[in-house]
């Protein structure tokens, strides 16, 4: 055995200058923000009655029939939405995704451009779409529909691209060593071996594009979030208790059905 | 040292040299390939074999010397043309590579890709008659069209080198290529696996470049030894001139 013991390093290592003055920079910066945002222990300790008086006002929340019944339909109009926007934007974000791709088709000046242009739908809120397209097509489900479309290209092309850039580049070495075209190695080896992945994704994506829906609405794009706008603004609270409940409901259950169906496509994979 | 015998030339490279980010990996590699030989590479580990058969398909640039392959010189081939000539190569490779979640079948018939491009090929189900069965019948060869619907991935791993073999060999190529195709099996299973890979090419007149770190496997199936070392191709000798301890003396 030897003489010398083996020396532990020390617990914590001494930050440098410049680290410090990052943290200490982090602290302030974080500091301003709360200022910023006009944080208040006033208004803090001053809203639990507040709240008390909304949450009073608002239970029993209302369950006549025919409200409950407007708000299904309106519901149901709610997921079409999503569904159908989802939809359309996972089959149109596949292709985008191909030439967002580094090293897959196209060049890294098409993919820089691609993945420049995803990242802006992406930085536009859901709602700004959703007004874009009120604008564009009319007030209605449609706009709605088109808004969720277009937030779920930017969302899936960004990722399905990753997705397809992480997968393992044996099989689609062997294609091309048999003379397959680049396209034909991205139908035979790449897609299928994103295809757990691309599944995921999409579950996800379809999760954002229900809780998105349902505050559509709000800008007259179709769905329930406008019973939400009108509840508030008619002071009907214990309508738009509902309305919550309802969302909180369907969006948690849209999330357990999501994550089911994921372990059961591809869960038992490796 | 025993003279080659005249045959027609499938492969020939002359000067060849690759480095890789100012890293010279190898330089001054000329040998020539006869049609329906099989010819083992060997060195040690980053001696540049796996590198040295990538630039022979064109995967990868050489940074200087010629590769002419089939008549196509590889380093000026345009792309089309390089897709021709390797629609006539088959590659093995030690990870066997296989499309995971795709059927034995449709793994084989993406074989045919470089010869019959287009979606057709994509799976097994879009396949024409003629194709389906050109890739039954070279999993037939390799024995295992009992196993065609089966997944890639639920295969054994013998299994899965056996389908890349097929795959290999269903577009009935000039010259297979192995990158160490038994590395990552046991070894009954990659002697069975050479046993086939050399009756096949040999009944089909193949000419193969294989990879091994396998010395009685490189003396037992190659006609011809190439050894990589330093940096340079120090050994170019018929099999059967060589010993195993000349071989050895390679990796030191």
């Amino acid at each position: 055995m030897t003489d010398t013991t083996a020396h532990a390093p020390a617990r914590y290592d001494r930050p440098s200058a410049l680290a410090f003055l990052g943290y200490a920079a982090a602290v302030v910066i974080i500091l301003w923000s709360f200022a910023g945002a006009g944080f208040s222990v006033d208004k803090m300790l001053s809203a639990p009655p507040r709240f008390a008086d909304f949450v009073d006002r608002a239970f029993p929340p209302n369950l006549e029939p025919q409200v409950l019944e407007r708000l299904g339909w309106k519901m149901l109009e709610t997921l079409q939405i999503a569904l159908a926007g989802a939809v359309i934007g996972v089959i149109v974000s596949v292709p985008v995704a191909l030439l967002a791709a580094r090293g897959l088709i196209v060049g890294p000046w098409v993919n820089q451009i691609v993945r420049t242009i995803l990242g802006f739908i992406r930085a536009v809120p859901d709602i700004a779409w959703a007004l874009v397209f009120v604008v564009a097509v009319g007030l209605g489900p449609f706009a709605g529909m088109l808004a969720i479309a277009i937030d779920t290209i930017g969302f899936c092309g960004r990722f399905f691209a990753d997705d397809m850039e992480g997968i393992e580049k044996g099989p689609s070495e062997s294609l091309s060593a048999t003379g397959a075209r680049k396209l034909d190695v991205v139908a035979c080896a790449t897609i299928p071996a994103a295809m757990p992945a691309f599944i995921s994704t999409s579950l996800y994506a379809l999760e954002k594009a229900v809780r998105s829906s349902t505050i559509l609405g709000l800008v007259g794009a179709g769905g329930i979030g406008i019973e939400l706008k009108v509840g508030f603004d008619l002071f009907d609270y214990p309508t738009a208790m509902t309305v919550i409940l309802m969302i909180a409901v369907v969006v948690i259950a849209i999330e357990h059905l999501s994550g089911w169906a994921r372990t059961k496509i591809i869960g038992e994979q490796r | 040292m025993i003279t080659a015998p005249v045959l027609p030339v499938d492969m020939r490279v002359t000067g060849l040299a690759k480095s890789f980010a100012g890293t010279p990996i190898f330089a001054d590699v000329s040998f020539g390939l006869p049609r329906g030989e099989a010819t083992a590479i060997v060195g040690a580990n980053g001696t540049g074999k796996s590198t040295l058969l990538r630039c022979l398909m064109g995967l990868i640039p050489a940074d200087a010397g010629e590769i002419t392959v089939l008549g196509t010189d590889v380093s000026t081939a345009p792309p089309a043309a390089l897709r021709q000539m390797r629609a006539q190569m088959g590659l093995v490779s030690q990870k066997h590579n296989l499309v995971p979640r795709l059927s034995v079948l449709s793994n084989v018939v993406h074989g045919l890709l470089g010869q019959r491009p287009g979606i057709r090929h994509w799976s097994q189900s879009l396949a024409p008659a003629a194709s389906r069965e050109a890739a039954m019948a070279a999993l037939d060869k390799v024995g295992l069209a009992r196993l065609a619907q089966r997944r890639a991935d639920r295969l054994s791993g013998g299994q899965s080198q056996r389908v890349a073999i097929a795959r290999a060999l269903v577009g009935q190529p000039k010259i297979l290529i192995a990158d160490e195709p038994t590395a990552s099996l046991d070894p009954a299973a990659g002697e069975d696996v050479m046993d086939l890979f050399f009756d096949l090419a040999r009944q089909e007149g193949v000419t193969v470049v294989f990879i091994s770190h396998n010395i009685e496997h490189a003396l037992r199936y190659g006609d011809r030894v190439l050894g990589l070392a330093g940096g340079r191709m120090p050994l170019d000798a018929r099999a059967e001139s060589l010993s195993a301890a000349a071989l050895r003396g390679l990796y030191d």
